[in-house]
Protein backbone atom coordinates (compact mmCIF):
# COMPACT_ATOMS: atom_id res chain seq x y z
CA UNK A 1 0.00 0.00 0.00
CA UNK A 2 2.66 2.27 0.95
CA UNK A 3 4.43 1.68 -2.42
CA UNK A 4 0.84 2.82 -4.09
CA UNK A 5 0.85 6.46 -2.42
CA UNK A 6 4.09 6.96 -3.46
CA UNK A 7 3.01 6.40 -7.28
CA UNK A 8 0.03 9.01 -6.38
CA UNK A 9 2.47 11.74 -4.41
CA UNK A 10 5.61 11.43 -6.90
CA UNK A 11 3.47 13.57 -9.26
CA UNK A 12 2.64 16.15 -7.24
CA UNK A 13 6.13 17.34 -5.94
CA UNK A 14 8.99 15.25 -6.68
CA UNK A 15 8.22 14.70 -10.58
CA UNK A 16 6.07 17.50 -10.97
CA UNK A 17 5.41 17.40 -14.66
CA UNK A 18 5.22 21.36 -15.26
CA UNK A 19 8.27 22.17 -13.30
CA UNK A 20 10.72 19.32 -12.72
CA UNK A 21 9.85 17.13 -15.74
CA UNK A 22 9.07 20.74 -17.92
CA UNK A 23 6.05 18.45 -20.54
CA UNK A 24 3.43 19.53 -22.44
CA UNK A 25 4.75 23.30 -22.09
CA UNK A 26 1.94 24.74 -24.82
CA UNK A 27 -1.23 24.71 -22.34
CA UNK A 28 0.85 25.92 -19.56
CA UNK A 29 1.53 28.89 -21.38
CA UNK A 30 -1.12 29.58 -23.36
CA UNK A 31 -3.97 29.04 -21.67
CA UNK A 32 -2.99 30.58 -18.25
CA UNK A 33 -4.12 34.36 -18.94
CA UNK A 34 -6.69 33.56 -16.46
CA UNK A 35 -7.52 31.02 -13.41
CA UNK A 36 -10.44 29.76 -14.84
CA UNK A 37 -9.56 29.02 -18.24
CA UNK A 38 -6.03 27.13 -16.01
CA UNK A 39 -8.72 25.08 -14.45
CA UNK A 40 -10.62 24.29 -17.23
CA UNK A 41 -7.54 22.98 -18.86
CA UNK A 42 -6.76 20.97 -16.06
CA UNK A 43 -10.64 19.48 -15.97
CA UNK A 44 -9.62 18.29 -19.74
CA UNK A 45 -6.03 17.00 -18.87
CA UNK A 46 -6.90 14.78 -16.15
CA UNK A 47 -9.96 13.01 -18.04
CA UNK A 48 -8.00 12.12 -20.97
CA UNK A 49 -5.27 11.19 -18.46
CA UNK A 50 -6.78 9.24 -15.76
CA UNK A 51 -8.86 6.93 -19.00
CA UNK A 52 -5.73 6.57 -21.30
CA UNK A 53 -3.77 5.56 -18.55
CA UNK A 54 -6.73 3.12 -17.52
CA UNK A 55 -7.30 2.10 -21.40
CA UNK A 56 -3.61 1.43 -22.33
CA UNK A 57 -2.90 -0.64 -19.15
CA UNK A 58 -6.10 -2.68 -18.97
CA UNK A 59 -4.29 -3.52 -22.93
CA UNK A 60 -0.81 -3.57 -22.26
CA UNK A 61 -0.73 -7.18 -22.86
CA UNK A 62 -3.15 -6.92 -25.91
CA UNK A 63 -1.32 -3.78 -28.36
CA UNK A 64 1.75 -5.51 -30.29
CA UNK A 65 4.62 -3.41 -28.91
CA UNK A 66 5.22 -2.54 -32.93
CA UNK A 67 2.80 -0.62 -33.54
CA UNK A 68 1.99 0.69 -29.96
CA UNK A 69 2.82 4.23 -30.52
CA UNK A 70 -0.39 5.00 -33.17
CA UNK A 71 -2.19 2.51 -30.91
CA UNK A 72 -2.00 4.99 -28.24
CA UNK A 73 -2.75 7.99 -30.14
CA UNK A 74 -5.94 6.42 -31.58
CA UNK A 75 -7.34 5.86 -27.71
CA UNK A 76 -6.09 9.39 -26.63
CA UNK A 77 -7.75 11.13 -29.78
CA UNK A 78 -10.63 9.70 -29.27
CA UNK A 79 -10.49 10.81 -25.67
CA UNK A 80 -9.76 14.13 -26.32
CA UNK A 81 -12.71 13.73 -29.01
CA UNK A 82 -14.85 13.04 -26.01
CA UNK A 83 -13.93 16.39 -24.14
CA UNK A 84 -14.02 18.50 -26.83
CA UNK A 85 -17.93 17.61 -27.44
CA UNK A 86 -18.91 17.75 -23.64
CA UNK A 87 -16.85 20.96 -23.01
CA UNK A 88 -18.58 22.39 -26.33
CA UNK A 89 -22.43 20.90 -25.12
CA UNK A 90 -21.66 22.08 -21.01
CA UNK A 91 -19.50 24.71 -20.44
CA UNK A 92 -19.07 26.95 -23.83
CA UNK A 93 -17.35 30.06 -22.54
CA UNK A 94 -14.41 27.81 -21.61
CA UNK A 95 -14.75 25.17 -24.40
CA UNK A 96 -14.03 28.42 -26.78
CA UNK A 97 -11.61 30.42 -24.77
CA UNK A 98 -9.04 27.09 -24.73
CA UNK A 99 -9.49 27.04 -28.73
CA UNK A 100 -6.89 25.32 -30.49
CA UNK A 101 -5.07 24.41 -27.12
CA UNK A 102 -8.34 21.77 -26.76
CA UNK A 103 -7.46 19.66 -28.96
CA UNK A 104 -3.81 20.00 -28.59
CA UNK A 105 -4.29 17.85 -25.67
CA UNK A 106 -3.75 15.33 -27.95
CA UNK A 107 -0.17 16.14 -28.75
CA UNK A 108 0.96 16.83 -24.74
CA UNK A 109 3.69 15.31 -23.73
CA UNK A 110 2.41 14.58 -20.33
CA UNK A 111 -0.26 12.34 -21.64
CA UNK A 112 1.62 10.30 -24.20
CA UNK A 113 4.93 10.48 -22.25
CA UNK A 114 2.83 8.42 -18.91
CA UNK A 115 1.12 6.28 -21.71
CA UNK A 116 4.81 5.32 -22.84
CA UNK A 117 6.78 5.34 -19.66
CA UNK A 118 4.17 3.83 -17.23
CA UNK A 119 0.82 2.52 -17.77
CA UNK A 120 2.51 0.46 -20.80
CA UNK A 121 4.45 -1.21 -17.98
CA UNK A 122 1.92 -1.47 -14.73
CA UNK A 123 -0.89 -2.91 -13.47
CA UNK A 124 -4.73 -0.37 -13.71
CA UNK A 125 -4.45 0.61 -10.00
CA UNK A 126 -1.20 1.80 -10.01
CA UNK A 127 -2.03 3.55 -13.44
CA UNK A 128 -4.99 5.14 -11.83
CA UNK A 129 -2.97 6.77 -9.11
CA UNK A 130 0.00 7.84 -11.23
CA UNK A 131 -2.60 9.61 -13.34
CA UNK A 132 -4.38 11.18 -10.49
CA UNK A 133 -0.96 12.06 -8.85
CA UNK A 134 0.39 13.64 -12.52
CA UNK A 135 -3.04 15.41 -13.22
CA UNK A 136 -3.20 17.39 -9.80
CA UNK A 137 0.87 17.79 -10.63
CA UNK A 138 -0.44 19.62 -14.14
CA UNK A 139 -3.37 21.38 -12.54
CA UNK A 140 -0.91 23.41 -9.16
CA UNK A 141 1.11 24.07 -11.88
CA UNK A 142 -1.15 25.73 -14.48
CA UNK A 143 -3.10 26.87 -11.63
CA UNK A 144 -0.11 28.91 -10.10
CA UNK A 145 1.56 30.55 -13.42
CA UNK A 146 -2.25 31.42 -13.97
CA UNK A 147 -3.07 32.92 -10.32
CA UNK A 148 0.66 34.97 -11.03
CA UNK A 149 -0.56 36.22 -14.45
CA UNK A 150 -3.81 37.20 -13.48
CA UNK A 151 -3.50 38.59 -10.23
CA UNK A 152 -0.19 40.72 -11.15
CA UNK A 153 -1.25 40.96 -14.59
CA UNK A 154 -4.40 42.60 -14.46
CA UNK A 155 -5.86 42.01 -10.87
CA UNK A 156 -8.50 40.40 -10.73
CA UNK A 157 -8.96 36.35 -10.45
CA UNK A 158 -11.40 34.97 -12.81
CA UNK A 159 -13.52 31.65 -11.60
CA UNK A 160 -17.17 30.82 -12.93
CA UNK A 161 -20.21 32.56 -12.84
CA UNK A 162 -22.67 31.00 -10.01
CA UNK A 163 -26.05 32.88 -9.13
CA UNK A 164 -25.11 36.57 -8.41
CA UNK A 165 -21.11 36.01 -8.65
CA UNK A 166 -20.36 37.24 -11.51
CA UNK A 167 -17.46 35.09 -11.76
CA UNK A 168 -14.75 37.54 -11.71
CA UNK A 169 -13.43 38.85 -7.96
CA UNK A 170 -11.17 42.04 -8.45
CA UNK A 171 -8.10 42.12 -5.89
CA UNK A 172 -8.60 45.78 -4.64
CA UNK A 173 -4.65 47.38 -5.00
CA UNK A 174 -3.49 45.43 -7.84
CA UNK A 175 -6.36 46.08 -9.49
CA UNK A 176 -5.31 49.89 -10.13
CA UNK A 177 -1.61 48.92 -10.49
CA UNK A 178 -1.41 46.45 -12.95
CA UNK A 179 1.78 44.60 -14.31
CA UNK A 180 0.06 44.53 -18.05
CA UNK A 181 2.96 42.86 -19.60
CA UNK A 182 2.30 39.45 -17.65
CA UNK A 183 -1.12 39.09 -18.65
CA UNK A 184 0.70 38.80 -21.90
CA UNK A 185 2.70 35.86 -24.06
CA UNK A 186 5.97 37.35 -22.63
CA UNK A 187 5.10 37.41 -19.05
CA UNK A 188 3.90 33.88 -19.58
CA UNK A 189 7.45 33.21 -20.29
CA UNK A 190 9.39 35.41 -18.01
CA UNK A 191 7.04 33.55 -15.17
CA UNK A 192 7.56 30.30 -16.03
CA UNK A 193 11.81 31.01 -16.29
CA UNK A 194 11.34 32.42 -12.62
CA UNK A 195 9.91 29.62 -10.91
CA UNK A 196 11.91 26.72 -12.78
CA UNK A 197 14.81 28.71 -11.40
CA UNK A 198 12.94 28.64 -7.89
CA UNK A 199 12.04 24.88 -8.14
CA UNK A 200 15.59 23.78 -9.74
CA UNK A 201 16.98 25.85 -6.25
CA UNK A 202 14.98 24.45 -4.27
CA UNK A 203 15.86 20.81 -5.73
CA UNK A 204 19.33 21.54 -5.23
CA UNK A 205 19.33 22.69 -1.62
CA UNK A 206 17.47 19.77 -0.48
CA UNK A 207 20.33 17.55 -2.02
CA UNK A 208 23.05 19.77 -0.54
CA UNK A 209 21.47 18.72 3.06
CA UNK B 1 -6.71 37.97 -46.82
CA UNK B 2 -4.23 38.56 -48.99
CA UNK B 3 -1.31 35.94 -49.16
CA UNK B 4 1.68 38.59 -47.93
CA UNK B 5 -0.73 39.62 -44.84
CA UNK B 6 -0.97 35.87 -44.06
CA UNK B 7 2.60 35.12 -44.41
CA UNK B 8 2.98 38.54 -41.97
CA UNK B 9 0.56 37.52 -39.73
CA UNK B 10 2.03 34.23 -38.92
CA UNK B 11 5.76 35.01 -39.29
CA UNK B 12 5.49 37.88 -37.12
CA UNK B 13 2.33 38.74 -35.10
CA UNK B 14 1.20 35.66 -34.00
CA UNK B 15 4.10 33.56 -34.27
CA UNK B 16 4.36 30.19 -33.19
CA UNK B 17 6.47 30.01 -30.21
CA UNK B 18 6.83 33.55 -29.28
CA UNK B 19 3.54 34.66 -29.35
CA UNK B 20 1.01 31.81 -29.40
CA UNK B 21 3.18 28.82 -27.86
CA UNK B 22 2.70 26.02 -29.80
CA UNK B 23 5.92 24.42 -30.70
CA UNK B 24 7.64 24.93 -27.38
CA UNK B 25 9.27 21.47 -26.63
CA UNK B 26 11.90 21.49 -29.72
CA UNK B 27 12.33 25.27 -29.04
CA UNK B 28 13.77 23.95 -25.50
CA UNK B 29 14.94 21.48 -26.36
CA UNK B 30 16.96 21.44 -29.94
CA UNK B 31 17.85 24.87 -29.73
CA UNK B 32 21.27 24.44 -28.25
CA UNK B 33 23.28 25.04 -31.00
CA UNK B 34 22.12 26.64 -34.24
CA UNK B 35 23.28 23.51 -36.85
CA UNK B 36 20.47 21.34 -34.98
CA UNK B 37 18.00 24.69 -34.86
CA UNK B 38 18.51 25.18 -38.58
CA UNK B 39 17.72 21.18 -39.03
CA UNK B 40 14.57 21.07 -37.18
CA UNK B 41 13.33 24.65 -38.58
CA UNK B 42 13.95 23.42 -41.90
CA UNK B 43 11.78 20.19 -41.23
CA UNK B 44 9.08 21.70 -39.51
CA UNK B 45 8.71 24.38 -42.57
CA UNK B 46 8.41 21.63 -44.25
CA UNK B 47 5.71 19.05 -42.65
CA UNK B 48 3.76 22.13 -42.00
CA UNK B 49 3.20 23.13 -44.98
CA UNK B 50 2.49 19.83 -46.90
CA UNK B 51 0.31 19.20 -43.67
CA UNK B 52 -1.72 22.30 -44.18
CA UNK B 53 -2.53 21.12 -47.37
CA UNK B 54 -3.32 17.48 -47.10
CA UNK B 55 -5.49 18.31 -44.02
CA UNK B 56 -7.48 20.46 -45.56
CA UNK B 57 -7.85 18.02 -48.36
CA UNK B 58 -9.13 15.17 -46.09
CA UNK B 59 -11.33 17.93 -44.54
CA UNK B 60 -13.10 19.40 -47.51
CA UNK B 61 -13.57 16.14 -49.40
CA UNK B 62 -13.68 13.35 -46.79
CA UNK B 63 -15.00 14.97 -43.66
CA UNK B 64 -17.33 17.60 -44.60
CA UNK B 65 -19.19 15.73 -47.43
CA UNK B 66 -20.08 12.59 -44.80
CA UNK B 67 -20.71 15.14 -41.93
CA UNK B 68 -17.52 13.48 -39.88
CA UNK B 69 -16.23 16.99 -38.48
CA UNK B 70 -16.09 15.66 -35.15
CA UNK B 71 -13.71 13.93 -36.47
CA UNK B 72 -11.52 16.51 -37.22
CA UNK B 73 -8.75 15.47 -34.37
CA UNK B 74 -8.56 11.79 -34.70
CA UNK B 75 -8.43 12.34 -38.21
CA UNK B 76 -6.03 15.30 -38.23
CA UNK B 77 -3.65 13.68 -35.71
CA UNK B 78 -3.51 9.91 -37.75
CA UNK B 79 -3.04 11.72 -41.13
CA UNK B 80 0.30 13.58 -39.43
CA UNK B 81 1.52 10.20 -38.45
CA UNK B 82 1.54 8.70 -41.12
CA UNK B 83 2.48 11.98 -43.60
CA UNK B 84 5.74 11.98 -41.40
CA UNK B 85 6.86 8.30 -42.12
CA UNK B 86 5.61 8.91 -45.54
CA UNK B 87 7.85 12.08 -46.04
CA UNK B 88 10.70 9.84 -44.37
CA UNK B 89 11.00 7.13 -46.67
CA UNK B 90 10.46 9.74 -49.36
CA UNK B 91 13.38 12.12 -48.74
CA UNK B 92 15.29 8.56 -48.00
CA UNK B 93 14.92 7.91 -51.31
CA UNK B 94 15.09 10.65 -53.14
CA UNK B 95 17.62 12.66 -51.50
CA UNK B 96 19.74 10.71 -49.14
CA UNK B 97 21.65 14.15 -48.76
CA UNK B 98 18.47 15.88 -47.54
CA UNK B 99 17.37 12.82 -45.13
CA UNK B 100 20.26 13.45 -43.57
CA UNK B 101 20.21 16.18 -42.63
CA UNK B 102 16.84 16.28 -41.69
CA UNK B 103 15.99 12.63 -40.59
CA UNK B 104 16.63 12.54 -36.99
CA UNK B 105 14.64 15.45 -36.39
CA UNK B 106 11.40 14.09 -38.61
CA UNK B 107 9.76 12.02 -35.86
CA UNK B 108 9.95 14.27 -33.49
CA UNK B 109 7.66 16.67 -35.56
CA UNK B 110 4.71 13.92 -35.10
CA UNK B 111 4.27 14.95 -31.64
CA UNK B 112 4.71 18.63 -32.10
CA UNK B 113 1.95 20.80 -31.36
CA UNK B 114 2.63 23.41 -34.13
CA UNK B 115 1.64 20.59 -37.25
CA UNK B 116 -1.51 19.54 -35.54
CA UNK B 117 -2.09 23.33 -34.39
CA UNK B 118 -1.66 24.84 -37.98
CA UNK B 119 -3.47 21.82 -39.52
CA UNK B 120 -6.92 23.49 -37.15
CA UNK B 121 -6.06 26.82 -36.94
CA UNK B 122 -6.50 26.65 -40.78
CA UNK B 123 -10.01 25.10 -40.71
CA UNK B 124 -11.26 27.67 -37.76
CA UNK B 125 -10.27 30.09 -40.03
CA UNK B 126 -11.87 28.82 -43.01
CA UNK B 127 -9.11 28.99 -45.57
CA UNK B 128 -9.23 28.04 -48.47
CA UNK B 129 -6.31 25.15 -49.72
CA UNK B 130 -3.70 28.28 -51.35
CA UNK B 131 -4.52 30.55 -47.82
CA UNK B 132 -3.85 27.39 -46.10
CA UNK B 133 -0.80 26.59 -48.19
CA UNK B 134 0.48 30.14 -47.28
CA UNK B 135 -0.66 29.97 -43.66
CA UNK B 136 1.20 26.43 -42.91
CA UNK B 137 4.59 27.67 -44.95
CA UNK B 138 4.02 31.14 -42.55
CA UNK B 139 4.05 29.31 -39.58
CA UNK B 140 7.18 27.28 -40.47
CA UNK B 141 9.15 29.94 -41.37
CA UNK B 142 7.83 32.04 -37.98
CA UNK B 143 9.16 28.53 -35.98
CA UNK B 144 12.49 28.83 -37.70
CA UNK B 145 13.30 32.81 -37.00
CA UNK B 146 12.16 31.93 -33.36
CA UNK B 147 14.30 28.62 -33.20
CA UNK B 148 17.55 29.86 -35.15
CA UNK B 149 17.38 33.68 -32.87
CA UNK B 150 17.02 31.25 -29.69
CA UNK B 151 20.06 29.10 -30.34
CA UNK B 152 22.20 31.63 -31.41
CA UNK B 153 21.07 33.72 -28.26
CA UNK B 154 22.07 30.30 -26.14
CA UNK B 155 25.40 29.67 -27.36
CA UNK B 156 26.37 32.84 -26.34
CA UNK B 157 24.72 32.08 -22.95
CA UNK B 158 26.91 29.23 -22.90
CA UNK B 159 29.70 31.88 -21.91
CA UNK B 160 28.48 33.67 -20.00
CA UNK B 161 28.57 33.75 -16.11
CA UNK B 162 25.02 32.77 -15.22
CA UNK B 163 24.22 32.09 -11.87
CA UNK B 164 23.54 28.81 -10.55
CA UNK B 165 19.68 28.20 -10.15
CA UNK B 166 19.25 30.34 -13.37
CA UNK B 167 21.39 28.19 -15.92
CA UNK B 168 20.14 26.10 -18.50
CA UNK B 169 16.60 26.56 -18.78
CA UNK B 170 14.90 29.03 -16.42
CA UNK B 171 17.46 31.60 -18.21
CA UNK B 172 16.17 30.06 -21.54
CA UNK B 173 12.99 30.73 -20.83
CA UNK B 174 13.77 34.22 -19.79
CA UNK B 175 15.35 35.34 -23.11
CA UNK B 176 12.80 33.64 -24.82
CA UNK B 177 10.35 36.05 -23.02
CA UNK B 178 12.53 38.80 -23.84
CA UNK B 179 12.18 38.05 -27.41
CA UNK B 180 8.14 37.79 -26.82
CA UNK B 181 8.39 40.95 -25.60
CA UNK B 182 10.24 42.29 -28.69
CA UNK B 183 7.98 40.65 -31.08
CA UNK B 184 5.27 42.62 -29.33
CA UNK B 185 6.09 45.05 -31.74
CA UNK B 186 4.45 43.57 -34.14
CA UNK B 187 0.78 44.00 -33.83
CA UNK B 188 -2.11 43.52 -35.85
CA UNK B 189 -2.11 47.24 -36.87
CA UNK B 190 0.58 46.14 -39.07
CA UNK B 191 -1.43 45.00 -41.51
CA UNK B 192 -4.59 47.68 -41.91
CA UNK B 193 -1.28 50.25 -42.07
CA UNK B 194 0.08 48.76 -44.96
CA UNK B 195 -3.11 48.55 -46.32
CA UNK B 196 -2.92 44.90 -46.81
CA UNK B 197 -6.27 43.93 -46.16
Amino acid sequence: MKANIKELTKGIFKENPVFVIVLGLCPVLGVSSQVSNAIGMSAGVMFVLLFSNIIISALRKVIPSSIHIPAYIVVIASLVTITEMVMHAFVPSVYSALGVYLPLIVVNCIILGRAEAFASKNTVVDSILDAIGMSIGFALGITLIALIRELFGSGTITLFPMGNFSGVINIPWFYDNPIRVLALAPGALLIMGYLKAFFDWNTSRKKDK
Amino acid sequence: MSYIAILLTFIFINNFILVQFLGLCPFIGVSKNSENAIGMGASVTFVTTVASVVTWAIYYFLLVPFNLQYLQTLTFILVIASLVQLLEMVIQKISPALYKALGIYLPLITTNCAVLGIAIINITNSYNVMEAFTAGLAAGLGFTLAIVLMSNIRERLDLMPVRGPYRGMPIAFISAGLMALAFMAFDKSLITNLHLV
